[in-house]
């Protein structure tokens, strides 16, 4: 790890303030990503300004036909929030499934959607859901918001401060886990509700995570495991690695779909 | 008033006495250790595989805050080589090719990790800074990276020494007699396979403090070893030219090894040599990435194998043609893994009448490949293993039945191998038996049946193995190029109130010595388990030892004690003949009471060493006061555990995972001391065998980069991974070694893999599928189900 400074700043405002007077500097919530890499020294922040301070950021509530997350909200939160194992389990249960303890209890919502890995689980789930995302200046949604590998709509300096979720009637996922890193390998995300009929993919895709829209139309048509269980996804579009090849990952994709809808009833 | 104390002695599962303090996070871990003044090494590593070293400026790292010193390979030119413990001779008696391994590189660096130059400082984080201000100018070139790419005409070479990139071209066996064979054989089978890569991963990276005492002149080296007096005599004799008397060595709290903490490193060497120039200790600690890189790899072999059958189905002969992979330098005992550790456990259980064996050794780009947890055996079984259930495939015999009639018979020992090694019991028959009941494997169909109902696809494997350890004796391993005796050492010292501390030559790195080395004198002794302390790891404190490796330390370091302790007992008899005014050969001893034969006059063994340290009333004239014996024990063969693993598998089609959900073993280790120990270890030992069969893999790509070079990319085991582990032994003893034992701490990690992959072939049988190679991964197993597509069992 190399130096840095280090803010705590207890209001948005503040956070907003220090990370726009330094553009090198960096906000840091749950540091399950960024400490990794800082001690890699894969990162040279000059400043990191650490958002675990900032009451506003916290906590789950329900607003109607919608559920409203604090982008400080960690993994294990979500996973045995009521409000969201009430209206969205299929969520609740995607958060049980991240990582480990460890990294569930320190990882935040807030910081997981502003890394956009490709291969974490909540990109998926957020497109799927038709959420919004919440930041300091604005809102937007998840369509325009994950624009492909680690790439977001967030301008430098701009906090992720809640992501608001509309209540689905319906929704499932399901995922093939990497062996060795046990991030997503493919995981697909239904859901049918205000947004429509949505299905959100992550890890096996080559950009990160993505909507399959025949799978859309197909489930829109036909809420059914069947409806999905022969629509193949192009090769082309999906990522191939050590641990298994485009093809593959394409195949599995089709697979956990027909499994995200059951899982969805 | 007669107090009934817990039995503690052999056989009794007694918990580990280390445990509380590892628990508790109390162990003293070589990291732990912080010594006055100290200083902190980073050692920069070569990016490259392969790379000329056009110059190396350390001015702006010298001139960084904190930096005490800053060395690379010219510093150290004057210093040897990391040695090479084992010299294999070539078919034509030539000695293999031994290039020079030096601590820092000297004008090439020859894989990715090889160490550069080393950065001392106040403290690591300032060491690191100024490695980073290093400039060195590579000139990169064209790397070896696998062992096909190193054998192509025109390769790039690894080293100047090495034509070819050939360490050496050795074989065993009568070749003459083979030929004869396989002309008479009604059927010849053949076999292809490669043995994967594994990256070592113990939990505790490696580390080494070094520190020289500028008023004394003695130097200390405290490091993650298997084997501290062997480290003094490599590095003190061979690189840094000190004596023993001036160099003491400390293992102390060691977390697992793995085999991979035997050899000799280049960091132990730097910080001793360093310590010494800096007048400060250093440590250094190496972080998972440099594990990853700098740690000796194990396996990594592709063999070729054909087996002669007769029209009944008895085993004519075996043929084996293997390459094997050295990396780019030898580690300590790399060249005797695929040659003496491996070839000569060609015949397995089975009566093979002739055997022959090709081996060639080749330099690559890559980091060293040394022993791992079975170091060879594993590699044996697994290709012995699978051709056999291939064989029975091909000539539609059952593949226990064949197994069967191929299994050396019970009344066979000792049985002589055409492949040096005598046996000296066992009984397979009993191990199969015991296993194919406890997995109860005539209800497998059934089974299989439900799971497919389910759409799931079940599979069941078997492997019979036999493994060999406790290497031994000294002499017959010198003649096959051990540069090292192979024998042990054990002081039992009995304190003036009978209180024992043993102090032994193995090291213990998990497998709970504290408290197996305990029993053994609580039970032959008679001293309560708590007073017996067990001393390892201290070239300072114990006399000599060759270190633990092999699962050697209960056969050849316990052998040493039970030596140690006749001594102990015969002393002990003559000084309580004279407390009882009895003749010594009258005097009896049984767990800490000596006996005049015949009568009720005892005396404890409390009695006897308080008359031995307060020897008023003493034969003083005959014998000498105190009551402490040395013994070393050179063995007289190896000891040969064996047994049967039988996996049973569930493969999800549509994902190609390998779900393990069931796995039996019963082995056959000779005495068993703690169950309790013993069953840990197999279940260990298992998890390293599913992890090789189903998830590892060290994996480099063209360029010499390894690509699974962090936890992200290379699978290791989790709980999850593995079925629960049920463990049983079935007991012949060992003939040659006064205990009787025979080993347990590799069995789990070489009767598994073929046992797995056995196991996933069965499940994919529908599928025409006759090899899947380790690791069995989901995408391996797909492209199979899927079919037709060209990837099909690679
Ligand atoms: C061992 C391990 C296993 C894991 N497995 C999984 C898994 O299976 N699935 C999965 O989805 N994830 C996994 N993760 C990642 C984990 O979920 C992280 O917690 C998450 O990706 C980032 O959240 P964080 O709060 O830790 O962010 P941090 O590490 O604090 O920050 C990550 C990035 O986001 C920025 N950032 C943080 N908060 C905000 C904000 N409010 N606004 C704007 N930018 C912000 C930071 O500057 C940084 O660039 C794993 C991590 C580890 C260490």
């Amino acid at each position: 790890m190399y130096d840095f400074a280090y803010h705590k700043p207890s209001s948005v405002a503040d956070a907003v303030k220090l990370l726009a007077a330094d553009p090198d500097a960096r906000a840091i919530s749950g540091g399950m990503t960024l400490l990794p890499a800082l001690k890699l020294r894969l990162n040279k922040p000059t400043a990191v300004v650490d958002l675990s301070g900032i009451a506003e950021l916290r906590g789950v509530k329900r607003e109607g036909g919608t559920i409203v997350v604090g982008a400080l909200t960690k993994h294990y939160e979500v996973a045995t929030s009521a409000e969201i194992k009430a209206a969205i389990p299929a969520l609740a249960w995607m958060a049980s499934t991240i990582g480990d303890t460890q990294v569930r209890n320190r990882g935040t919502m807030g910081g997981s959607v502003a890394n956009n890995d490709p291969s974490a689980d909540y990109p998926a789930a957020l497109l799927a859901l038709g959420a919004t995302i919440q930041t300091d200046k604005r809102k937007i949604g998840a369509d325009d918001f994950f624009q492909g590998m680690f790439a977001t709509a967030l301008d430098t300096g701009e906090i992720v401060t809640a992501i608001h979720i509309p209540v689905p009637e319906k929704a499932g996922y399901a995922k093939m886990k990497n062996p060795a890193s046990r991030y997503s390998m493919a995981g697909v995300f239904v859901a049918r509700g205000p947004a429509g009929v949505r299905v959100g993919v992550n890890g096996a895709g080559a950009n990160g995570a993505f909507r399959a829209t025949a799978m859309e139309a197909a489930l829109a048509a036909n809420w059914s495991p069947d409806a999905v269980a022969s629509i193949k996804m192009d090769p082309a579009m999906m990522n191939g690695d050590i641990h298994g090849s485009a093809e593959y990952r394409a195949h599995l994709v089709t697979v956990m779909a027909k499994r995200a809808v059951a899982n969805a009833g | 008033m007669n107090v009934v104390a817990p039995f503690e002695g052999i056989g009794a599962s007694v918990r580990r006495k280390e445990d509380l303090r590892f628990l508790s996070g109390r162990g003293q871990y070589t990291d732990d250790i912080n010594r006055p003044g100290q200083t902190h090494a980073f050692i920069l590593r070569s990016p490259h595989a392969h790379a000329e070293i056009r110059s190396i400026d350390v001015t702006a790292a010298k001139a960084m805050p904190g930096v005490l010193a800053v060395f690379t390979g010219a510093d150290m030119a004057g210093i040897g080589g990391l040695p090479c413990g084992w010299q294999i001779h070539n078919k034509d008696g030539s000695p293999m090719a031994e290039p020079k391994h030096p601590v820092l590189a000297e004008g090439k660096v020859r894989h990715v990790g090889d160490p550069v130059a080393v950065v001392v400082a106040e403290t690591k984080a300032q060491a690191r800074d100024a490695g980073e201000a290093i400039v060195v100018d590579y000139n990169p070139l064209p790397a070896a990276a696998t062992m096909d790419q190193a054998l192509k005409a025109g390769a790039p070479q690894v080293h100047e020494g090495a034509p070819g990139n050939l360490c050496y071209d050795w074989h065993i066996g009568d070749k003459a007699a083979l030929d004869a064979a396989f002309a008479k054989a009604h059927k010849v089978v053949s076999f292809e396979t490669t043995n994967n890569r594994l990256v070592p991963n113990a939990m505790e990276p490696r580390a080494a403090i070094g520190e020289f005492d500028p008023q004394s002149g003695d130097y200390t080296l405290y490091t993650t070893s298997q084997n501290p007096h062997v480290i003094r005599l490599l590095m003190g004799a061979f690189v840094l030219n000190i004596p023993e008397a001036k160099l003491r060595v400390v293992a102390p709290d060691v977390g697992g090894g793995f085999g991979s903490k035997i050899y000799h490193y280049a960091e132990e060497a730097i910080v001793t040599w360093a310590s010494a120039r800096v007048k400060r200790p250093i440590k250094w600690t190496a972080e998972r990435t440099e594990s990853f890189m700098s740690d000796a790899h194990g396996r990594d072999h592709v063999s070729r194998a054909e087996l002669a059958l007769d029209a009944d189905g008895k085993i004519l002969g075996l043929k084996v043609h293997t390459l094997a992979n050295m990396g780019a330098y030898l580690s300590t005992f790399a060249p005797c893994v695929p040659t003496y550790l491996y070839a000569t456990l060609l015949a397995g259980v089975y009566t093979t009448p002739v055997i022959y064996a090709e081996v060639k050794a080749v330099f690559t780009n890559t980091v060293p490949v040394d022993a791992y947890r079975g170091a060879g055996r594993p590699e044996a079984t697994y290709l012995l293993e699978r051709l056999m259930d291939v064989a029975a495939a091909e000539i539609g015999m059952d593949r226990v039945e064949f197994r069967r009639k191929n299994f050396i018979p019970v009344d066979a020992f000792p049985y002589q191998t055409p492949v040096a090694l005598q046996y000296d019991s066992g009984n397979y028959f009993a191990t199969l038996d015991a296993a194919l009941q406890a997995a109860d494997w005539k209800g497998f169909e059934a089974r299989r049946a439900a799971a497919k109902a389910k759409g799931k696809l079940r599979g069941i494997g078997i492997s019979t193995y036999l493994e060999a350890c406790g290497i031994a004796p000294s002499a017959v391993v010198g003649s096959l190029g051990a540069r090292a005796g192979l024998y042990e050492v054990g002081t039992i010292r009995v304190h003036p109130t009978g209180s024992v501390t043993v102090l032994t030559g193995t090291h213990s790195h998990g497998q709970g010595h504290e408290t197996t080395l305990a029993q053994l004198v609580a039970d032959r002794l008679g001293v309560p388990l708590a007073n017996i302390d067990i001393v390892h790891g201290d070239t300072a404190k114990v006399p000599f030892g060759m270190g633990t490796y092999g699962s050697r330390s209960l056969a050849v370091g316990g052998s040493a004690m039970f030596k140690a302790m006749d001594k102990i007992i015969a002393k002990g008899k003559r000084i309580a003949a004279h407390l009882m005014e009895a003749s010594v050969e009258d005097v009896e001893f049984d767990r800490g009471t000596f006996r005049v034969a015949g009568t009720d006059k005892t005396k404890s063994l409390t009695d006897i060493s308080l008359a031995a340290y307060v020897p008023h009333n003493y034969p003083i004239e005959e014998i000498e006061p105190g009551l402490e014996e040395t013994a070393f024990y050179d063995p007289k063969n190896f000891t040969y555990p064996g047994g049967c693993h039988i996996a049973e598998v569930e493969i999800d089609p549509d994902t190609g995972k390998v779900s393990m959900v069931n796995f039996t073993a019963v082995d056959d280790v000779g005495r068993v001391i703690n169950p309790m120990i013993v069953e840990g270890q197999v279940q260990g030992g298992v998890a390293q065998g599913i992890g090789q069969a189903l998830l590892e893999s060290a994996i480099y790509d063209a360029q010499g980069q390894l690509i699974s070079g962090s936890m992200m990319d290379y699978t290791m085991p989790r709980a999850d991974d593995l079925a629960p582990v049920s463990v049983a032994t079935h007991t012949t003893l060992c003939t040659h070694n006064p205990l009787g034992v025979k080993g347990c701490g590799e069995v789990g990690a070489i009767g598994s893999p073929p046992a797995v992959i056995n196991a996933v072939v069965d499940a994919l049988k529908d599928y025409g599928v006759r090899h899947i190679e380790m690791p069995a991964t989901p995408a391996k197993i797909w492209n199979i189900v899927n079919g037709g597509r060209k990837m099909a069992a690679e």
